[in-house]
């Protein structure tokens, strides 16, 4: 059996595990994935964190990918970090800054097993704070100032790829390398308030074609969290990685009031494993619960079966089908062969988003996108692997 | 250099989870992941600091002598990478 079936059919834990600790957040990002904003009142408190991450540390999790909301704002934070690397989970967090500065990055590079992750959406303002609001690319800079001043190497700057952006990215490479950082990008989705602007904001046929050339040029120097792969059906060269959609599998999604979705861009009922507070608590969920269970048994590839490039692409990403309301068995709305817009024109009905944490005031929707929030996270078993 | 003759261990900065197709290897260090892909192999690095040499783990964990050459390869490569490092004797 290959290593890959392996991860087909299912670990023992998960090797990639993305844990959104709020739904609270300064911003209001238009796309992000998990509609944050407010905190929800029953976010596992404390105490529930810490048995979380012993239970972490019991299955061998090596490391989370901890995201938001904004998981800093949280006035335990700090402590839930030494607290899982002191019981050798590592950490790597996502933020966007607001709350790094010079004092709390030399606090961080001064600890093992952490990592951090800067979001950033534009290599100018006027790109990102048109998607993550206003003043939040001058907050991101100076997070990643405090970070390099501190000594802190080999931080990472996260970018979703967009319309807009895609002509950035030599610049955001030089950013990362201004910084002694590494450049990570990863695929929009269209899930939470991603769905309210993904018409506007996902890449063109033509720009899907210009990434897959810039990271098959680039190769492993540039992490994606294994999120291209529908684009390996654009060439030969397979874009490194996997290959394969892991949630369930080998990804899944603790959320911050201790759900398990089977990954962090599908948050809705229909993906929802259990909670971690129940009986048997996350081990039982991603050992036992039907929805992993039957996420990790072999899938047909539907109306994909008579392309010649379903081996290269495995009809791409479940969540931005699910959410673009097409079948799981057929093309990715971003299908390179052009099969996922034949499908989106006669699509369902797009389902509506389980748990909607956006801030309850007026939305301005404007010039193409219109309002800020948060993040992309690790979704892909080769997340920080190489 | 590798030698198959002297002491080893796996380092202590790495972890070992076992999974049916081998172990994974987590080093906390560099933050890298990787994949021992038997679990014989698994055996071997878990074992390797209680034993006198690499030879003689090779031979307690009954890896067969067809397979030997690939598995002292394999061997080498962790020890490049970090993942198993040379103990005093």
């Amino acid at each position: 059996m290959k290593l890959v079936d392996h991860f087909e059919t299912g670990l023992d834990a998960p090797i990639c595990l993305t844990w959104e600790l709020t739904y609270a957040c300064n911003l209001a990002c238009v796309h992000c994935l998990s509609s944050s904003g407010r905190r929800d009142p029953h976010e596992l408190d404390t105490a529930q964190c810490r048995a979380v991450i012993d239970e972490l540390q019991r299955m061998q999790v090596f490391y989370v990918n901890i995201g938001g909301g904004e998981p800093t704002v949280r006035s335990d934070f700090w402590e839930l970090v030494r607290y899982a690397t002191d019981h050798q989970v590592g950490v790597k967090f996502s933020t966007n800054g607001v709350r790094l500065t010079g004092q709390r990055a030399k606090w961080l590079a001064g600890r093992d097993y952490v990592d951090v992750q800067i979001s950033l959406d534009g290599a100018t303002a006027a790109v990102n704070d048109a998607v993550r609001g206003p003043g939040s690319f001058d907050t991101a800079m100076r997070a990643m100032r405090n970070l390099a001043d501190a000594g802190f190497r080999d931080f990472k700057i996260s970018v979703v790829m967009t319309r807009q952006n895609v002509d950035q990215l030599d610049d955001f490479a030089a950013i990362a390398d201004s910084f002694d950082a590494q450049l990570r990008i990863t695929r929009l989705r269209p899930s939470g308030r991603g769905a309210d602007v993904w018409d506007e904001l996902h890449p063109t046929a033509a720009q899907q074609r210009q990434l897959y050339h810039w990271l098959v040029a680039h190769g492993e120097g540039v992490l994606t969290g294994d999120s291209f792969f529908h684009l390996n059906a654009l060439g030969s060269t397979p874009l490194p990685g996997l290959n394969l959609c892991g949630a369930g599998k080998v990804v899944c999604l603790i959320d911050p009031i201790g759900d398990v979705y089977a990954c962090p861009f599908a948050i809705h009922e229909q993906f929802l494993a259990g909670n971690v507070r129940a009986p048997g608590g996350f081990t039982e969920v991603w050992r036992n619960s039907p929805l992993f269970q039957d996420l990790r048994r072999p899938t047909s590839a539907g109306t994909c079966s008579s392309c010649s490039h379903y081996d290269s692409c495995r009809g791409g990403c479940m969540a931005a089908k699910f959410f673009t309301g097409l079948p799981m068995d057929g093309p990715d709305p971003e299908c390179v062969q052009g099969f996922g817009e034949l499908a989106l024109a006669t699509a369902g009905a797009v389902p509506k988003p389980a748990a909607d944490h956006s801030r309850r005031k007026p939305v301005p929707l404007s010039i193409g996108f219109g309002q800020p929030a948060d993040r992309a996270c690790d979704t892909s078993p080769l997340a920080g692997m190489r | 250099m590798f030698d198959p003759k002297q002491p080893y261990r796996c380092s202590p900065r790495v972890a070992l989870r076992p999974e049916p197709f081998g172990a994974l290897v987590y080093d906390f260090t560099t933050r890298r992941l990787s994949f021992l892909k038997t679990e014989q192999l698994a055996r071997v690095v878990a074992t390797l600091a209680e034993h006198a040499d690499v030879d003689s783990t090779l031979d307690t964990v009954a890896v067969a002598p067809s397979e030997r050459a690939a598995y002292l390869h394999a061997l080498a490569g962790l020890a490049d990478a970090g993942t198993i490092q040379p103990r005093e004797p």
